[in-house]
Parts: C-alpha cells; structure tokens; sequence
C-alpha cells in the first residue's frame, strides 16, 4: 500500500511546497473550498471515522461538530506536544511532511469557522521543527495561508507556539492553559474547548497525526478511507516501534495489522535482539496496561487490545525482552509520572509520590509483602479520582506488572533486606 | 532589558496573540538567553513587560523544564533515561556523560561549558540511546559517539561557533511577517 502519512519516505523533498503541490498537495483543501460547504466537510470527516490519534480515539468530525455555528472568533490547535514515553511520529510529520499537517489544520478550519490555526509544539522541538516553520513561510508565499486562500473566500493565519517542557501539555485543556500563558494544568470539563477553548473561545484541539489523515480523505472521500482498517478502525495508523526490537522505528499500516506481524515480521520490528525471547509489550508507552504474548494476536485497532485489558492509544510500542525486571520497568514509567504530575489534583500529586516511594524501597531491597499491596491500594484509589488521564495512566504499568508477573515483586520482598541501603 | 535586546522579536511575539499574556513563555525563552538562565533579574524583566507579578512568572520557571532557575553550561547535554532509551543502555551513558566531564548528574563542569542533565522521554526512542545538546538532537549514541561529541563541541566552541541550537532557531522563526 502507497504511504498516505509518511509520504516524504516515497517523495524526496515534499517538506517543499513545490513538490508537495506537484504530488497533489492542497488539493484536499482546495476541494472542500470549491465544493463542499464547511458542515459537508465535517460531515465527511465524521463518515469516514477519523479517530483521534494522540491517544484518545475520539472521532476527529463528532469534535469538529460540536463547535457552534455563530460567528465569532474560533481556533484550531495542532497538538504537537507529542511526549508520551515511546512516541515519535508526530515529530517525523513535522519534520519531514509538514504541509500535510498545515492542510489538514487549514480543512478544520475552514470546516468549523475558524480564522486562526495555532501548533503547539513542545519546547523540546524547537530545533526540529525549523521545516515545519519554513513551510509556513513557504505557505504563506504561495498564498495557502493569509487572505483569500488560493483566491477563496477563506481567510485564516497559522502561528507557532513553544512549550517549555512539561509531558501534562498534551492533554488538550493543559495545553491550552500553557499557551494561554499559564501553568499547563488540565481545566475542570464541563465546559469542553469546543465551547470555551482557547481565550473562551469554541476550540478543536487535534492532534498532528490525526490532521495528516484529513487531507487525502477529502479528496479521494469517506468510503475510500472506510476502506482501510478494520471495521470499527478506519485508516492508516501509525506505530512507534522502540525498545527490544531489532528494527525500531515508525511504521504506517493499515488499522487490523497484528501486534506479532508488527514486532516479528521483517519488514517492521523483525524480532527480538540477540537470540533473546519477547517477554511483554506495553502497546501504547506507558499509558496503557502491559501485555504478554497472549495477547500479540490481537488485530492493531481501538477495538483489539479490549479484551487484553489495555488499549490501542497512540500504538508507541516498547517491547521487552526476558532479562527486564518488571519491577524495575515499572518504576521507570512512574518515575515519568510522578515527574510530570502536574500537581493540581490531590489523587495523582500524593499517589505518584508515594507509588515512586514504595518502588524505591522495594529495588533497593528494603520492601516488605505488604508493599505490593500498598501498591496496589494507593493505584486502585487513584483510579476514577484524578481530573485528567494522566493520573489514570500512572495506574496502569503498576496494576498490570502486578498482574501478570507477581513473582518478580515477591522475589524481591521475600529476601532478607541489605545492609546500607 | 529584554527590550532592548530584542524590539523586533519582542514585537513579534506581541503581535502573535490576542491576548498579551500567551507571550510569557517566549518571552521567557528571550530573558533564559539573554540572561544565562532564570535569574531574579530575568524574572523581573519578564514581569514588567507582561504586566506580571514576579512570583506568576517564577511559578512558570519552576513548572516549565527547559526553564533553567540555576546557571548552566554553555552546552546543556539532556540525555533522556526514560524506558525506551533504558532498555538500550541510557543509564550507562548517563553514566558515561557524567565520568567523562567529572560531573554528578544535574551538575556543570567548572569551566561552565557543559551540564549534565537526565531529561524524560524526547520523541526519538528508535534511536536510543541519545540525547538533545541545547535541543538539537543527537542520536544512535553510545561511549565512543559520546567522546567525539563532546570533542566537537569543545572544538565548535574554541572556534567561536555559536551553541544556542534550539533558541536560534525560535528566533529566527520570528523573523516571519
């Protein structure tokens, strides 16, 4: 299948205008201006069933339907505040396929009403992103953004936004708070950025993957989109591919492939390094429950991992082979959390802090049985209790380590506690 | 003053957003490059020009990581030691960074030329381990890469080329109309 993501691996220098518009660049956007009206294009974003990429899963034209109709100012923002532990895709589309991403945002926009589209990269991309921010001056030299568009009756501006380090902007009412100038902490839902975003205003926040998809779905339509995939997942996804892998990287396939092809086959991860045996796979960074080799069959879908009891999330998969302490790879992925916590909610700021605690006394050979369900307790009371996913998310590598590999936990607290330590 | 530093970029910014406040974070970045890092008189200086209390903008300091509120190296090396780039060996090469420069991580060689820090996940996990050296990437690293990095960036450095990778070319993004 031709690459409809990555298609800068195919076509050498599509970061440039020139050649972006010679391989059917902006003709998604240049179609829903002349042919469709702004609630037929979020009409056929919802058909084809765009679900959000960043994690989520939320279908990009149910979000686009929910902004108000009246006039008044409007926003797009791009989340590319891509920093979950795994995930390194939305960083190849800013660097190498940027004008996809900028169509994309400039199709929402168009859709929903909106004069302003702004990316919120995180501060750690500033370097990289220097395509992406000379494709917006290349946009706006060839009149793809500014006044009248293309000759249209569609105005919009495009502006770059740096974070400053902080994992919590990613979620989508933190990230507007941060590029309101605030700390970057989650808002209390109700209201949704679809009615009070940005400055107060109806707001559709998407991520960069999900943006990239909308393009080609404009022109070649829902039914050819609804094509790819499986049933319930349309499209192409893309999986971030690091840890035991003997060729990590991004991959782009169709929705349905299965996570065994995926870690396995030769032309994706091609197995496991140095003659060692896959031991677990966290499907989707450190977000997700970890799973075994059970569940490697499972089709690659929002819908496949559900009865593995994890998710599809943003497919970055960090697979591990059999020397990995999950104890250890657990504590790792709360250290994240505990770190990026943003410190607004009481369940997430004190449950982060003592599950890193208690992961430190059981490794350095002082935790006792009764530590691993005090593990378990303070997760579990964490769960359902936090504002944002985040705190959700921290619950996951210490419930699902538990889970499935309780010896390593009970290896560790049944031998007698070092000296010094 | 940051004012006097930088009018064009400082417009720019301004310009940008319709609501003033939404410039303090690159106003932020203007004031860490000016001022080395996140000095009460960097903070001051935000402040005034956003219309800020001082403690709004030190709050955001200490939120923000690429906020630096101690002075640091001339070349800040944020190797990250997340999972990913743990399960390839991160840990041994913060080690590495640290034997090398004589340095506990989190720490600054005394010639003020490079900080060690240990940073959380930087999108680049198919390519651990690496690091970013004030924000541009360096992958694919191991002990020897590490040396002959820190080689080169001695080299640049008595050369007199300039290492402020990442903040350059946020100011020169500004340059847009």
């Amino acid at each position: 299948m031709a690459l409809i993501l990555l298609r800068h691996r195919d076509i050498k220098n599509i970061h440039r205008f020139d050649v972006y518009t010679e391989n059917g660049g902006y003709e998604g956007l240049k179609k829903a201006l002349k042919e469709f009206s702004p609630s037929e294009v979020t009409n056929i974003v919802r058909k084809s069933n765009i679900r959000g990429r960043g994690g989520a899963g939320f279908p990009a034209g149910v979000k686009w339907g929910f902004i108000p109709k009246e006039d008044g100012p409007k926003y797009v923002v791009v989340n590319a505040d891509e920093s979950e532990a795994g995930t390194f895709k939305d960083r190849e589309l800013i660097e190498f396929n940027p004008h996809q991403v900028i169509e994309g945002a400039l199709i929402c926009a168009y859709a929903i009403g909106a004069q302003a589209c702004f990316i919120y990269f995180r501060g750690e991309f500033m370097h990289a992103a220097r395509t992406f921010e000379s494709a917006l001056n290349d946009a706006y030299a060839n009149n793809a953004l500014g006044t009248n568009i293309f000759g249209f009756d569609f105005s919009c501006n495009f502006y770059s936004h740096y974070g400053a380090g902080a994992y919590i902007c990613g979620e989508e009412s933190a990230l507007l708070e941060s590029l309101e100038g605030k700390l970057g902490q989650p808002r209390i839902r109700p209201p949704f950025p679809a009615q009070e975003g940005l400055y107060a205003k109806p707001t559709v926040v998407n991520n960069v993957e999900t943006l990239s998809n909308v393009p080609p779905v404009i022109v070649n339509g829902a039914e050819w989109y609804l094509g790819i995939g499986t049933e319930k997942s349309s499209g192409p996804k893309i999986v971030c591919l690091s840890g035991h892998v003997n060729n990590p990287g991004n991959f782009e396939v169709p929705m349905g492939t299965t996570y065994r092809e995926l870690i396995f086959g030769d032309q994706y991860g091609n197995g496991v390094p140095n003659g060692k045996k896959f031991k677990a796979l966290l499907p989707s960074g450190g977000s997700a429950p970890i799973v075994t080799e059970s569940a490697l069959d499972a089709p690659l879908s929002f819908e496949g991992m559900e009865e593995h009891e994890s998710l599809l999330g943003s497919a970055s998969l960090i697979v591990m082979d059999e020397s990995v302490d999950m104890v250890w790879a657990a504590m790792k992925l709360i250290h994240f959390f505990h770190h990026e916590s943003c410190g607004k909610c009481t369940p997430c700021r004190e449950g982060t802090y003592w599950l890193e605690r208690i992961y430190q006394r059981i490794l350095s050979g002082n935790g006792s049985e009764s530590d691993v369900k005090l593990l378990e307790s303070v997760a579990k009371q964490m769960q359902g209790e936090t504002l944002c996913a985040l705190g959700e998310f921290a619950t996951s590598p210490v419930l699902s380590t538990i889970k499935h590999f309780p010896e390593e936990y009970y290896d560790k607290v049944s031998k007698p506690a070092r000296s010094g330590s | 003053m940051l004012i006097d530093d930088y009018p064009a970029e400082i417009e720019a910014i301004f310009a940008k957003y319709p609501d003033k406040r939404s410039a303090v974070l690159p106003a932020m970045y203007l004031a860490q490059d000016s001022y080395g890092y996140m000095s009460e008189e960097a903070i001051k200086d935000v402040a005034a020009l956003l219309d800020l209390e001082p403690t709004q903008v030190l709050s955001l300091a200490g939120f923000y990581t690429l906020f630096y509120e101690e002075p640091v190296g001339k070349y800040v090396l944020e190797i990250c030691n997340d999972l990913p780039c743990a399960l390839c060996g991160a840990d041994d090469l913060v080690e590495a960074a640290c034997n090398k420069l004589g340095i506990e991580e989190g720490g600054t060689t005394d010639d003020g030329m490079f900080t060690v820090k240990t940073v959380m996940c930087l999108a680049a996990c198919d390519k651990a381990p690496m690091l970013q050296v004030n924000l541009r990437y360096e992958e694919n690293l191991d002990e020897v890469k590490l040396d002959a990095l820190i080689e080169r960036l001695r080299k640049d450095d008595a050369d007199g080329v300039a290492p402020y990778y990442g903040v350059e070319a946020f100011k020169e993004s500004l340059k847009r109309k």
